[in-house]
């Protein structure tokens, strides 16, 4: 790791750190946009009616279950797919019509897409020769890239004679040498394992952050997505769900699906009971009393909702919470899993719903005071869960 | 254990088995012919080994061969040389000219659509289904001063009167491009077939225009097809004999041609043998090259 990123509203943008939110200030120019763009393969609609703006600077993350979408939103921004409708803008310029190599974005393929007869050296160097960069840059910015994705001692191998990753860091590289205004990385660090792909996450955050490059990742892991990026957009069969920064589609998700696709969830249905500002009161088979969130919510009682609750903001305990009276559910352990740092218990509810209670292991765990086929009580406060209308 | 090894063996043993048999016993059969002497008798050379003569009849015959044909045959006055070297340029001209005309279509078939693909292939070997000879003699319907050809380009008004086509080096090179056609569509095919497209939408990223874009990712990459239908055809052109004999005129000179000549005019299977021995040396050379990039083709995977 090198400088940490702590902060990740902050940017340093011309030596000032400041707050990073352009997306909330309505005078701010996005450099990508994307109008009403649909996709269709035939009679298959892979990207539907989907508008997006993306600023500068901005660490933008995709999200979605596989074949949703994500490669084909990249592919029509890098030119390799036109829009079947709508339009996309990258600085304001109209880029349908206009063929891959004259735009200003590089890509890094899923598939890697690396020239098998060319050395990994020659790879990287490619677009920079394309540009027509002096010979002694382009040795100079090769070896930058190789330093940088730790393949230095690679550079006379061709791709064949390299690992996945190691071909992965190639693409990496070689999208990367010609410094893009967009760089579209389509799942670029899958094929590491945990210590380099973290490494090389905080490395990718760096150098965005240095050059000033706007970067639009692909990933399926969310830690990543959390980690990497400015905002997230969650998509579902070519729509984008969801578009907020990452801690907000985490704890203010805005739909079932955005809240089961992010981490771990418990959903409980329920009906509304009573909206006042500020709190909800709801009705569930899965409780004898009402629930309450803390939360406005636009909807009307005897409302069909659904509370959406984290595993970590679960307490399991074996007697009664002393606040007791609100968001307090009895049930029998079912089932505790463990996972090292932290413990789920699996709580079956007297209406046969389970909840998921995940309890961090703060000392070395012999025995669990709590145990198998136990009564529990779980609980939760106002603020914890989110009530969802859909 | 011993008996997994045994059957490995019986299985490497059978195509070395097939070699023996078709290709190397028949080429030592030429290569005794080619250093005996043309007699009167049955058959026209001599000595002939008689294995049950006895040894000292064996010792006596083989004292007997000798290299004679060989100095025949590279002797400047015996236009062999020169048919050799004719062969070879006529051979490397058309196979150019097929490289030329085969790259396309076979970039054509590779880049069609997947469906229709197998048709394309199909039709690409159809002519094969006509006996080969059939075909080299329906180009001396096109290519005679009144075929087809002239007629149409008389009809059209492209000229007054017929061209001289039949019976020249160009009506030769016409008949090896087109009889030889598959033999380069295949292998580019192969190897343009396989090639990932995502590599030309990657060197299109990086800001190569798709006709640069050829030059240095299609082309490098079909290489090792290019090599193959090359050799494929310059092999067999060297020593082709049917196509000059029937489409080229006296003074068109090929090996195969005088190779064809001295056996059956002149009747020397002596000499007419180590025309095919030497024929085959020349071969030799670009054979061991194909090897070589083969060897390396396979390396690379
Ligand atoms: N050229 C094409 N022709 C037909 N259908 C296509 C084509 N390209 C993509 N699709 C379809 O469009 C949908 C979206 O594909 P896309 O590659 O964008 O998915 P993705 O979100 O990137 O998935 P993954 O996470 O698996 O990479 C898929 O259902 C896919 O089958
Ligand atoms: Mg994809």
């Amino acid at each position: 790791m090198s400088t940490g990123v702590t902060d990740k509203t902050q940017k340093t943008i011309g030596g000032i750190r400041r707050k990073f939110a352009p997306w909330n200030d309505p005078g701010a120019v996005p450099l990508i946009r994307y109008k009403n763009v649909t996709k269709r393969f035939g009679e298959f609609t892979a990207v539907d009616n989907l508008s997006l703006d993306i600023y500068e600077r901005e660490f933008f993350a995709l999200l979605g279950p596989s074949g949703c979408g994500k490669t084909t939103l990249m592919r029509m921004l890098a030119g390799f797919e036109e829009p079947t409708e709508g339009q996309i803008t990258l600085a304001g310029q109209d880029l349908v019509g206009m063929p891959p190599y004259r735009r200003q974005t590089n890509m890094m393929f899923q598939s890697y897409a690396l020239f098998p007869h060319m050395s990994v050296w020659d790879n990287i160097a490619f677009g920079l020769k394309q540009d027509g960069m002096e010979k002694a840059a382009v040795a100079a910015r090769v070896e930058e890239m190789l330093k940088l994705v730790k393949l230095e001692t690679f550079a006379r191998r061709k791709p064949h004679q390299l690992s996945g990753g190691q071909r992965q860091r190639v693409a990496l590289a070689r999208s990367l040498a010609k410094r893009p205004k967009v760089l579209l990385l389509d799942e670029p660090l899958g094929a590491l394992d945990k210590k380099l792909r973290e490494a090389t996450q905080f490395e990718l955050m760096d150098i965005q952050m240095e050059l000033g490059m706007t970067f639009l990742i692909v990933t399926h892991d969310q830690e990543e997505a959390m980690t990497v990026a400015d905002r997230i957009a969650v998509m579902d069969h070519g729509r984008l769900v969801q578009v907020a920064p990452p801690a907000e589609v985490y704890e203010q998700p805005n739909c079932r699906y955005v809240a089961d696709f992010v981490g771990d969830v418990n959903i409980i249905d329920a009906k509304i009971e009573s909206v006042a500002p500020g709190a909800v009161r709801l009705r569930s088979d899965a409780a004898d009393m009402s629930l309450m969130i803390a939360q406005d919510v636009e909807a009307k009682p005897g409302d069909q909702a659904w509370i959406a609750i984290r595993p970590e903001k679960v307490r399991v305990d074996l007697d009664p919470p002393v606040e007791q009276g609100v968001n307090c559910l009895s049930g029998t352990i079912w089932d505790i899993g463990y996972l090292g740092d932290l413990s789920i218990y699996h709580v079956e509810l007297p209406n046969g719903a389970r909840i998921k209670a995940a309890k961090p292991n703060l000392t070395r765990v012999v025995e669990r005071p709590i145990s198998w086929d136990d009564k529990v009580w779980v609980s939760w406060t106002p603020d914890a869960g989110v009530v969802l209308t859909r | 254990m011993a008996r997994g090894t045994k059957g490995r063996w019986l299985v490497l043993a059978v195509p070395y088995l097939w070699l023996f048999a078709l290709f190397l016993v028949p080429f030592f059969i030429v290569f005794k012919i080619s250093l005996s002497q043309d007699a009167i008798a049955q058959p026209p050379y001599e000595p002939t080994f008689d294995l049950s003569a006895g040894w000292d009849a064996i010792r006596e015959a083989v004292g007997q061969l000798n290299f004679d044909n060989y100095s025949y045959v590279l002797s400047w006055d015996n236009e062999f040389l020169q048919a050799y070297g004719s062969s070879l340029w006529i051979a490397g001209i058309s196979t150019l000219l097929l490289l030329i005309v085969g790259y396309p279509i076979a970039y054509g078939m590779a880049r069609a659509p997947k469906s229709i693909r197998p048709t394309l292939l199909m039709m690409v070997i159809l002519p094969f289904w006509t006996s080969f000879l059939i075909r080299v003699y329906a180009w001396i319907g096109i290519l005679s001063p009144e075929g087809l050809l002239n007629q149409f380009l008389m009809f059209v008004g492209l000229t007054d009167e017929p061209l001289e086509i039949l019976a020249t080096d160009t009506a030769v090179y016409i008949g090896i491009v087109y009889s030889y056609l598959p033999f380069m569509i295949l292998p580019l095919y192969a190897a343009l077939e396989k090639m990932d497209e995502t590599l030309l939408e990657a060197a299109a990223d990086l800001g190569c225009p798709p006709f640069a874009a050829f030059w240095k990712i299609t082309w490098p990459l079909s290489l090792p097809g290019v090599f193959a239908g090359c050799l494929l055809c310059f092999i067999p052109a060297v020593g082709e004999f049917v196509i000059p004999d029937l489409l080229g005129g006296s003074d068109t000179m090929m090996i195969g041609k005088s190779l064809w000549t001295e056996f059956s005019v002149n009747r020397s299977w002596t000499v007419s043998s180590a025309v095919a021995v030497l024929l085959l040396l020349v071969l030799v050379v670009p054979i061991v090259f194909y090897q070589n990039v083969q060897a390396r083709e396979m390396e690379g995977r």
